[in-house]
């Protein structure tokens, strides 16, 4: 066994890499291309950078393919994003052109490894027309959307559908999230990486570290939400649920952890909301973090006594799962796929209101050996079905399933 | 003596696109949704798909109507049924068909009454394959079985309940191909109810039974 499969087999244990390995067997010394359109950032790229090595340690020769385009391009496809996900908002004929284009251009790059793929995997709609595009393909090719799609603006929809219906299957993470199309739809859920730096485990030393570069008192209750400063995430809701719990005693501290992209005109003008509803309490900790700051939030999720996730809109909720695997139970917004991993007294709370988030941490901070519980329920659950290995285990199942046909029960 | 022949499998979850909102959605879908691997699936398939195992209400459509529908006393009726009772997968269909009339026919059940969440039909392809090892005696099974892959479990355990004649386990059925001496052995996990467990669960109380047992009987 590699290095890499010895060290996810410590925490998974060897049977579930003994398991990859037969089901891989069929897969051995196939040509199979991801494409996306970034090497580096955002959740996509994270996973792919993780998934292909193991792939390849499985004898799958695995390779991995990104589109690159201009500004333009890159602010029709963030249209696109935001569209998909319920936006109402036209993308112009202009941009839509370039957007083709850019998919030719990338095309001619790329056409052989696309021509000589028995599987190529393309991510989100970036690169979505080069199947039409790839007409001497000879594998199979499947459409992996990341985004949430169960309410997309129409006429967008119908645009990009075009170019997805001719896949031979899609993915979504989400049931919810499927659009009914002929070729099958599977459900493959996200994952975390137990050994990367934002979930690895770190020395108590480096986590008590933050106490003093934050100014948190180690000697007293922190709640903490780490997300970026968007209106989806209600980071005001956290502080008016923070402000209602601390009132009934508990000398409570809050931590408010993520960053301002800078394509999101929205972040600026949310932080300084988040920033006016925190003024004068020196008990809030709003901490704006550079996009690599992988250990800084893996220390906070883990000196934190319970994690927030008061999201009204989410796609999955992957904060959820990291605090999980921390050992937190969270109080999670009762939106998306946080209702898959929250479940009322097991693994946390669900809720709908600040007034909700505030019963519950009144609640979680009260009762220590019921929190310690449900964070040990949390880590388990999280174990058994949200890290890379089931993500890849699904990937295989699938795989091998199109390449052997559309039958129910595929005996090897 | 005839060897156990150790087999796994891994099993992914495809949306047919098809949702209720409502009862009377849940039950038109059902009416014409024939496929087989559908009812399996929501019945069985919460084992090996990444879910949360629900303590109270392992089939999904009574969770759906625990915690969807906010109908505690048809999640009740759906959740009691036992999908090893059927052999045919269709008059599972059917039973689950005949729960949901019955409480439409309720004089309080609310007829427009949607659902907090829609409830999405799902089916499954399921890959199984040989892993090579072959058990020799249940002594051998005891020894192995705490790191059994839970694929391999779901496939002898759960999957054997809808392929084989009995609706037995596959370990049972060979163990009672192995003479009187683990006749007991083979009916008290052929006893087990699988449908409150976890996978993990199941095979620890697997390896309870088979420990118990021939730790009790010395080897001829």
């Amino acid at each position: 066994m590699s290095e890499m499969l010895k060290q996810y087999a410590a925490i998974v244990g060897d049977t579930v890499i003994d398991h990859l390995h037969q089901l891989a067997e069929p897969l051995r010394d196939k040509n199979v291309v991801h494409v996306n359109s970034t090497r580096e950032g955002g959740g996509v790229a994270e996973i792919l950078h993780r998934l292909i090595p193991l792939k390849q340690e499985l004898g799958i020769r695995a390779g991995w393919e990104v589109v690159s385009g201009d500004a333009l391009y890159f602010q029709c496809t963030k249209k696109m994003h935001n569209t998909l996900q319920g936006n109402r908002e036209e993308i112009s004929e202009e941009l839509l052109r370039h957007y083709e284009a850019t998919n030719e251009r990338n095309f001619r790059r790329i056409q052989d490894r696309l021509e000589d793929a028995d599987i190529v995997f393309i991510h989100d709609p970036q690169p979505a027309p080069l199947l039409k595009l790839c007409s001497g393909r000879k594998g199979k090719w499947v459409w992996r959307c990341h985004i949430d799609v169960s309410r997309p603006y129409r006429p967008v929809w119908k645009y990009l559908e075009q170019f997805v219906r001719g896949f031979d299957a899609s993915i979504y993470s989400l049931p919810a999230f499927a659009q009914p199309m002929d070729h099958p739809l599977y459900i493959i859920a996200p994952s975390i990486d137990p050994l990367s730096d934002k979930n690895i485990d770190l020395g108590q030393e480096e986590i008590n570290a933050l106490y003093d570069a934050y100014h948190i008192d180690p000697q007293r209750p922190v709640v903490c939400q780490i997300s970026r400063f968007d209106r989806f995430k209600d980071p005001v809701g956290v502080i008016r649920a923070y402000q209602m719990a601390k009132a009934f005693g508990p000398p409570l501290q809050l931590i408010l952890a993520g960053g301002t992209a800078t394509d999101d005109p929205e972040g600026e003008e949310v932080l300084a909301e988040v920033k006016e509803a925190a003024r004068g309490d020196q008990d809030i900790h709003i901490l704006l973090l550079p996009p690599d700051a992988h250990r800084t939030i893996n220390s906070l999720q883990r000196l934190s006594d319970v994690i927030v996730q008061k999201s009204v809109r989410e796609g999955f909720g992957l904060t959820v799962t990291e605090a999980m695997w921390k050992g937190k139970p969270v109080i999670g917004g009762n939106a998306g796929g946080i209702r898959i991993q929250v479940l009322n007294h097991y693994t946390g709370f669900l809720v709908n209101t600040p007034e909700g988030a505030a019963l519950r941490m009144r609640y979680l901070l009260r009762h220590k050996e019921r929190r310690r519980a449900m964070g040990e329920t949390a880590r388990d659950f999280v174990l058994e079905n949200y890290l890379l290995t089931r993500h890849l285990r699904e990937y295989l199942t699938l795989m091998v399933a199109i390449m052997r046909g559309d039958g129910n029960r595929i005996v090897l | 003596m005839e060897p156990f022949f150790l087999t796994d499998c891994a099993l992914i979850s495809i949306a047919t696109g098809e949702t209720a909102h409502n009862l009377r959605e849940l039950k038109d879908r059902l009416d014409r949704i024939t496929d087989p691997t559908v009812t399996y699936y929501h019945f069985w398939a919460g084992l090996l798909r990444p879910t949360f195992v629900d303590p109270e209400y392992q089939n999904d459509f009574a969770a759906w109507a625990y915690h969807d529908l906010h109908d505690r006393r048809l999640a009740e009726r759906l959740a009691i049924i036992n999908p090893t009772d059927f052999s045919d997968i269709d008059d599972l269909r059917r039973k689950v068909i005949d729960v949901i009339e019955e409480r439409m026919d309720e004089s309080d059940f609310e007829a427009h009454l949607d659902a907090e969440n829609p409830f999405f039909f799902t089916r499954f392809q399921i890959v199984i394959f040989d892993t090579r090892q072959r058990i020799q005696t249940p002594e051998q099974l005891c020894e192995i079985i705490p790191n059994l892959p839970l694929g391999s479990l779901f496939y002898h355990f759960i999957d054997s309940r809808h392929r084989t004649q009995s609706r037995r386990n596959d370990f049972s059925e060979w163990m009672a191909g192995l003479g009187e001496r683990y006749a007991e052995l083979a009916a008290q996990i052929a006893a087990i109810d699988p449908y409150f467990n976890s996978l993990s669960e199941l095979r620890h109380q697997l390896h309870m039974i088979l420990r118990a047992n021939l730790e009790e009987t010395p080897a001829p």
